[in-house]
């Protein structure tokens, strides 16, 4: 933990905050690897709005820009085996994990070789293999699944850590005190990491929770907590790693709470009234990737053309995963029912009433098989209206009376595709204009 | 009368009832500041101030818990759920306390109180924010569930709910926000719970459909008429408790062929619910199966494609009468 002694103050636009941290520059080829992280991350959360505005991506989009230091310095000091759970603002976060950015972005694009094959979309990412255990739509519902993800590692005897990375927002749902409590009770190896990016949605902290130093919050429930300058990747790994070896060696949970910000909106169809232009521009001075490039530059880490470089290699990387995504097909039809249940023993009982897929589920030996035909031509009438209606967050307007005159939103070109911003952001006025 | 969309149409039976009544509060995640994630409450804090339209964490079941305990010492709070899914995680205070205390206690306490949530798919917002949970509210003794489908309705039925003493869900739809139609002025107009709304007259087949199902039934007797020669009666039952069984059997004595239409799951569904009253009340005046047209039986895929093959469209009303009309099994 923090030595009292050596502690500096950082100014950061909401405060003053007294850190030892990140004084010292991990090696060579880890300060790279950190700053390309960080600036594919970055790269990727800038063209999935951009698809997004295209209509190649629908719901809602939330960006981690401006939060990548806070990412990518937890998920560098995490073991292969640790688990890691966040979200539904986590596409970085998988790519962090190791996930390969293509399988992201087809997941964005609602397609066959997504991390989902389409089923989840942007707030649902997962990865098993990686130990990337989810993105959740659910604000806090992540908590108490971390908390059982740490009972099984615990049960199991072996030594991995899970890290579970949640909103400021999210510390005001019931799961994160029950959680906080049994975590503690039953001494679970648990790094809780608050995202503090000072706004739940369009309300500010001060607007949403009585206590603001979120890293005090669970001590009364037995979770003790440190907060971090988020925006410093050095700082968040060294701190990171203290609060993953308590965990690790103490089996204890603890909570780091760290200090940062979103730039864009919540979602894509923000339009930010609740906070002031400047305020954004003044954490945009604090850069995550622009203060540790100059400070790698400055060390002589790196050189400018290293940078250039790096900036080159992860624009190539998200260009090709756009690429990917686009070129990957639509999950088929008779998908739909894939993965509701598991087959492996046969029950005998109807399991669905539904006729979309001609054979759905065993069992159903009974039920009169309706025309294979009939039900593939109305399950395609159905899925028909997906290439008519009008991209997420905006009805056309005067709600489904309208929707098959709304124009196609598969764009084909780059002007296509400033039509369809331009529709999408009509839409978003006269439709329902979700801003979830 | 004044055209209005859906959302103008709710946030103006808001604003009038809280100038009608001090007793009227408003709570709910961003819906202050922020004037509501689907802006139904636009401008009332502006108005009525931060005493009256709060600002809550996100916090579901403790929101609407403070809305029982408002109620019962004689607020009359209005909470907003950002949408039906996260109702899920108030459903202790709305199941095991405001439908429980009336008759708990003996009628002695009363529970005043609306929540309002909007749900639905089409959006592509997945398997957390996508669904319709009217079946399960229905489910519940001592709730009253309201389900508007026109703009006129949204005012009336939101209107009616406020004045009502008992708990009340106040089921959206996501994609009617944007939905245009005639308004009445009158601060008084009221559309009474339990008084379904005939949208279409027609002897040969009753279809009935809840929110966006009640357009896409519309839709579909549209078609039903002008290329099969098929009068459908169309009805919008407005509110699923208490429900107008009057108006729907008397339409089923009529047509003597039933369809139901719901964009939620089929297992034990409105749909089910409806079915069995009607073959319990009117056996005799069937000719054919009540056929049911029901959302997949799945958690709400994101692929658009997928999410619109989950979800009803027209085409399959229209089959799902031509199945009950002539028991064939006819090309959509
Ligand atoms: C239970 C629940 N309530 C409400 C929402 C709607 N919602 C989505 S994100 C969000 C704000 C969360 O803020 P925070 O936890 O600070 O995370 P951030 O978005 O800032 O990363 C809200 C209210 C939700 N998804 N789940
Ligand atoms: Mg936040």
């Amino acid at each position: 933990m923090a030595d009292e002694e050596q502690t500096s103050e950082v100014r950061t636009p909401a405060g003053v905050l007294n850190s030892s941290r990140g004084r010292e520059l991990p090696d060579g080829e880890t300060s790279r690897e950190l700053l390309r992280q960080m600036a594919l991350i970055r790269r990727f959360e800038e063209e999935a709005g951009r698809q997004y505005q295209r209509a190649k991506a629908g719901g809602f989009l939330h960006l981690a820009i401006g939060e990548e230091a806070t990412i990518v310095g937890t998920t560098s000091v995490m073991a292969p085996d640790d688990y890691l759970i966040g979200t539904y603002r986590t596409h970085g976060h998988a790519i962090a994990r190791g996930t390969d950015p293509k399988n992201v972005m087809a997941e964005l694009f609602g397609r066959e070789d997504g991390t989902a094959r389409g089923r989840g979309g942007s707030m649902h990412i997962f990865d098993g293999d990686r130990r990337f255990m989810g993105g959740y739509g659910i604000v806090g519902g992540n908590l108490p699944i971390a908390a059982g993800l740490a009972l099984a590692s615990d049960y199991k005897g072996t030594d991995d850590v899970t890290v579970c990375m949640f909103g400021d927002g999210a510390s005001n749902t019931g799961n994160f005190g029950e959680t906080m409590n049994l975590a503690a009770l039953w001494s679970l190896p648990i790094v809780f990491l608050v995202e503090n990016n000072l706004y739940g949605m369009g309300t500010a902290i001060e607007r949403h929770s009585a206590v603001t130093d979120l890293s005090h919050k669970a001590e009364g429930l037995g979770v003790p907590g440190e907060r971090v300058d988020g925006q410093d990747v050095v700082a968040i790994r060294e701190c990171v790693a203290d609060h993953l070896e308590i965990a690790r060696r103490d089996r204890r949970p603890t909570l780091v709470e760290a200090f940062t910000y979103r730039y864009r909106g919540h979602s894509a169809a923000d339009p930010e009234v609740y906070r002031d232009k400047h305020e954004v521009e003044e954490w945009q001075r604090r850069d995550p990737i622009e203060i540790f490039a100059r400070r790698l530059i400055e060390a002589g880490t790196i050189t400018e053309d290293d940078l250039a470089s790096i900036r080159e290699q992860v624009e190539a990387e998200v260009l090709e995963a756009v690429e990917f995504a686009d070129a990957s097909p639509e999950p088929p039809l008779d998908s739909l029912y894939d993965n509701l249940y598991v087959f492996e023993k046969e029950h005998e009982g109807w399991y669905a009433v539904d006729e979309r897929t001609p054979d759905p589920f065993r069992g159903e030996r009974e039920r009169e098989a309706a025309e294979d035909e009939r039900v593939r031509e109305l399950h395609e009438a159905g899925a028909a209206y997906g290439g008519q209606s009008p991209r997420s967050g905006g009805g056309s307007g005067e709600g489904p009376a309208e929707e098959t005159d709304a124009p196609a939103d598969s764009a084909q070109s780059e002007e296509e595709g400033e039509v369809d911003a331009e529709q999408a952001a009509e839409s978003r006025q006269q439709g329902p204009g979700g801003i979830g | 009368m004044a055209a209005m969309r859906m959302r103008e149409a709710l946030n103006a039976a808001l604003r009038e009832e809280m100038e009608r009544d001090e007793s009227v509060v408003l709570m709910g995640e961003d819906i202050a500041v922020f004037e509501g994630a689907f802006k139904v409450t636009q401008g009332l804090m502006d108005q009525f101030g931060e005493r009256r339209v709060r600002d809550t964490p996100i916090s579901e079941n403790t929101i609407v818990g403070t809305g029982v305990g408002a109620a019962m010492a004689g607020l009359r709070p209005v909470v907003e759920l950002m949408t039906v899914n996260f109702s899920l995680l108030a459903f202790d205070q709305i199941i095991n306390h405001a439908a429980a205390i009336p008759y708990m206690f003996n009628g002695q306490v009363r529970v005043p109180l609306v929540i309002r949530m909007p749900g639905g798919g089409g959006h592509q917002l997945g398997p957390t924010h996508s669904h319709s949970f009217e079946a399960m509210f229905l489910q519940i003794p001592g709730l009253l569930v309201a389900c508007p489908s026109t703009a006129a309705d949204g005012k009336g039925l939101l209107k009616a709910a406020i004045r009502d003493d008992n708990p009340v869900i106040f089921v959206e739809h996501e994609t009617l926000y944007g939905i245009r139609g005639e308004v009445p002025d009158d601060p008084d107009h009221i559309v009474d719970f339990g008084s379904a709304a005939v949208r279409r007259e027609g002897g040969d087949v009753t279809i009935i459909g809840i929110l966006k199902m009640a357009h896409e039934a519309e839709r579909a007797a549209e078609t039903l008429a002008s290329e099969h020669g098929i009068e459908a009666e169309v009805i919008d039952p407005r509110t699923l408790r208490p429900l107008d069984l009057d108006t729907i059997l008397e339409s089923v004595r009529k047509t003597n062929r039933v369809v139901i239409v719901e964009e939620g799951w089929p297992h034990g569904g409105v749909g089910a619910n409806l079915a069995a009253l009607i073959q319990e009340q009117a056996f005799d005046h069937l000719d054919a199966p009540i056929q049911r047209v029901t959302g997949a039986d799945v958690p709400m895929p994101y692929s658009k494609r997928l999410e619109q093959s989950a979800i009803p469209h027209p085409e399959h009303v229209v089959s799902a009468v031509l199945e009950t009309m002539i028991g064939a099994k006819p090309r959509a």
